[in-house]
């Protein structure tokens, strides 16, 4: 069993970590700026200002035309209710299914193709090519909400967005949801004391270390995460490890987030060269995730963490 | 003709040197340098196997010697199925390149010929990138045959483009390969851009990488490093005749245009077969044959044969940087290819000023 003090103690070890290598102003901001909006739209009074990571955004009126460049964003806007107000969003953006899916990318932006929807609100997760500054300068409102770090920054982004499309009170409780959901999951998951990970980003062994936010899921279960050995080598906290490390490291669980890019299953995995020494492949621990569940931090993060906890029975009966 | 004179007088000045193949020191060098690249390759990476341990697992597989091994099914595992493999492509690749890129060299009459010279290398990367973009992890890896396919079609188109223009300028072939790669390059880099959730693993394969899936990797690439290469070094001799240049090459009786079109093609089967198994590694085709060329002499049988030797030791040796350096990430080793290799050759360019050719 995983004590719930430890549990705690872990959840303040995590923090501490993502406070100390966090980058400079996107991760402290919003869990005061999300407070502070609740109060100010309690009554969804518009206008309200909400805090990005391009700063902070004034919006004048309830927008109704929102163009939504960021997967997540989307799950998140029809979470709380703010799909109808939903006009279009890029084609990464394939969950839920009614989502009005174009072929905008937020990849590859083009600023003429977004302002050609005259959308009252831009969301976006990446900002290349001068994306923010374009739509700006054509005085489109633009919220930029960055890849959280953990889900404290996760809550905070959903909240950040009822406020901004008038649904405060649905983005809490899609947030109490979530809270609820993962506690209880975590809390009842078995034994996971020094059980080592393996996420799988590629199979080219690209991997996630506990400074990402699927990294502080697994730091939620107290799992030791094997790509954290390399976390230095790379800042972005996402090392391409080698084959070698991971056969020699033997994880107890290996989480493949690569099943829909490059088709892995577990039994791919377990006839990769020398892999069937793996403590996971011999007992057959190997998750296959849905990548894009897994490559995002909106509300289905609550599958993701259910898929780890389920995973987790079988590693304690081993 | 300042190389031809040049040679000539070499030729001349020189002549029981000229006509020698590779001196017993430098075939010895050679020699060392393959085996010491291989042996650190073995003993050293990422996990810490133990230089004694390896050295004692090595000779356990040696039959009356009766060392037992000292290792687990863990550690066996990580030097026979990992470390093992990816060891003997390194010398495969990089014996291919390296004799590849000298090929080249001497059928171009052009120093900064490379491998990937006739598209080979954008014609793979389009193969590749067609593969992982439209066909992720189908029932068999498709990378390595699109990526060969891709690599003999572009040489192909270029070399057919470059006949149709006429002439039998080298300038002309080259530049029609230049055309066919930067076409190449624009789809390969469009149909990247289609699919954007699986730009990583496209950037990954065209920085090069030698993780292997095993020896069937290893087995499948030999036969056409081992034809390919016999191809060249049976032209060497030849390949010192063309250096004089195509007309006075066919006055001394050598078929210029089926020498030429042999060297290509064989050059580019190998590297198709290289790179579809470990990417685009890069700058390998080119300093190893000039620094070779500067070191021990510019007859095409001194340097496709230590061409051969040193480039298989080096890219075992970059790879062994490659998987270390960060450990236990890893780098692509088109990176370290690039990153050491360039400071190096400036080095062997420098101490030799005036030798080179």
């Amino acid at each position: 069993m995983l004590h719930r003090p430890l549990a705690a103690l872990l959840a303040v070890l995590l923090a501490l970590v993502i406070a100390a290598c966090g980058s400079d102003d996107d991760t402290a901001a919003p869990p005061a700026t999300s407070s502070a909006a609740v109060e100010t739209t309690a009554a969804a009074a518009f206008p309200v200002t909400v805090e990005g990571d391009n700063g902070p955004l004034t919006i004048q009126e309830q927008p109704d035309e929102i163009v939504s460049l960021s997967a997540t964003a989307t799950e998140s806007l029809f979470a709380i209710g703010a799909g109808d107000q939903v006009i279009a969003v890029d084609d990464q953006s394939d969950y839920p299914a009614d989502a009005p899916q174009t072929d905008l990318s937020g990849f590859e932006p083009n600023v003429e193709a977004i302002a050609g929807y005259e959308p009252d609100l831009v969301i976006a997760s990446y900002d290349p090519g001068g994306l923010v500054d374009g739509l700006e300068k054509l005085d489109i409102p633009v919220l930029l909400q960055d890849a959280a770090p953990n889900l404290d920054a996760a809550y905070a982004q959903i909240e950040t967005l009822g406020t901004a499309t008038g649904h405060v009170e649905e983005a809490e409780e899609v947030v109490d949801s979530m809270q609820t959901q993962i506690d209880e999951l975590v809390s009842s998951a078995s034994g996971a004391d020094g059980t080592t990970v393996y996420h799988e980003l590629g199979p080219d062994f690209y991997s996630a270390t506990s400074d990402t936010f699927i990294g502080s899921v697994y730091g939620l279960f107290g799992l030791v995460n094997i790509a954290d050995e390399a976390g230095d080598a790379d800042a972005g906290g996402y090392p391409q490890l080698s084959g070698e490390y991971i056969v020699s490291e033997s994880p107890d669980l290996i989480v493949l987030a690569d099943t829909v890019c490059c088709g892995q299953t577990a039994q791919k995995v377990s006839k990769r060269p020398g892999w069937d020494q793996i403590a996971a492949v011999e007992s057959g621990n190997i998750v296959e995730a849905d990548d894009s569940i897994a490559s995002r931090w909106g509300p289905r993060t609550v599958e993701f963490v259910q898929l780890i906890a389920d995973s987790l029975e079988g590693v304690s009966q081993r | 003709m300042a190389t031809a004179r040049a040679l000539r007088a070499r030729l001349s000045a020189r002549p029981e040197r000229a006509l020698r193949g590779v001196s017993a020191g430098w075939a010895l060098a050679a020699g060392a340098f393959v085996v010491v690249s291989t042996l650190l390759g073995l003993a050293l990476g990422p996990v810490d196997l133990g230089l004694g341990a390896v050295t004692r697992e090595v000779l356990s597989h040696v039959p009356f010697l009766g060392v037992s091994s000292p290792f687990s099914g863990t550690e066996d595992a990580i030097l026979w199925e990992l470390r093992a493999p990816r060891v003997a492509l390194g010398l495969l690749v990089g014996a291919m390149l390296a004799s590849a890129g000298a090929a080249y060299q001497g059928v171009f009459r052009n120093p900064l010929a490379d491998p990937y010279l006739l598209g080979a290398a954008a014609g793979a990367g389009l193969g590749a990138t067609i593969v992982i973009a439209y066909d992720p992890g189908g029932g068999l890896d498709l990378r390595p045959i699109a990526a060969f396919a891709g690599a003999v079609l572009g040489v192909g188109i270029a070399y057919l483009l470059g006949r149709s223009v006429g002439g039998s300028a080298t300038t002309t072939l080259i530049l029609a390969g230049v055309t066919v790669a930067a076409f190449l390059t624009a789809v390969q880099t469009y149909v990247q851009q289609q699919s954007a959730e699986t730009v990583q693993e496209v950037y990954s394969w065209i920085l090069g990488q030698l993780e292997t899936s095993g020896w069937s990797d290893v087995l499948i690439l030999l036969p056409y490093v081992a034809v390919s290469t016999a191809v060249l070094l049976w032209h060497r001799r030849l390949l010192d005749v063309l250096a004089v240049g195509d007309d006075e090459a066919a006055s001394l009786g050598v078929p210029v245009a089926r020498v030429r079109l042999a060297v290509v093609a064989a050059a580019t089967l190998g590297t198709a077969a290289a790179v579809a198994f470990s990417g685009l590694i890069a700058f390998v085709g080119i300093i190893v044959p000039h620094a070779v060329r500067l070191m021990a002499g510019t007859s095409y049988r001194v340097v496709l044969p230590l061409s051969l030797a040193f480039g298989g030791g080096f890219l075992v040796l970059m790879d062994l940087v490659a998987r270390t350096v960060v450990a236990p990430a890893q780098l692509p080793i088109g990176v370290v290819t690039a990153f050491l290799g360039a400071p190096f050759f400036a080095v062997v360019l420098r101490s030799t000023r005036g030798v080179g050719p």
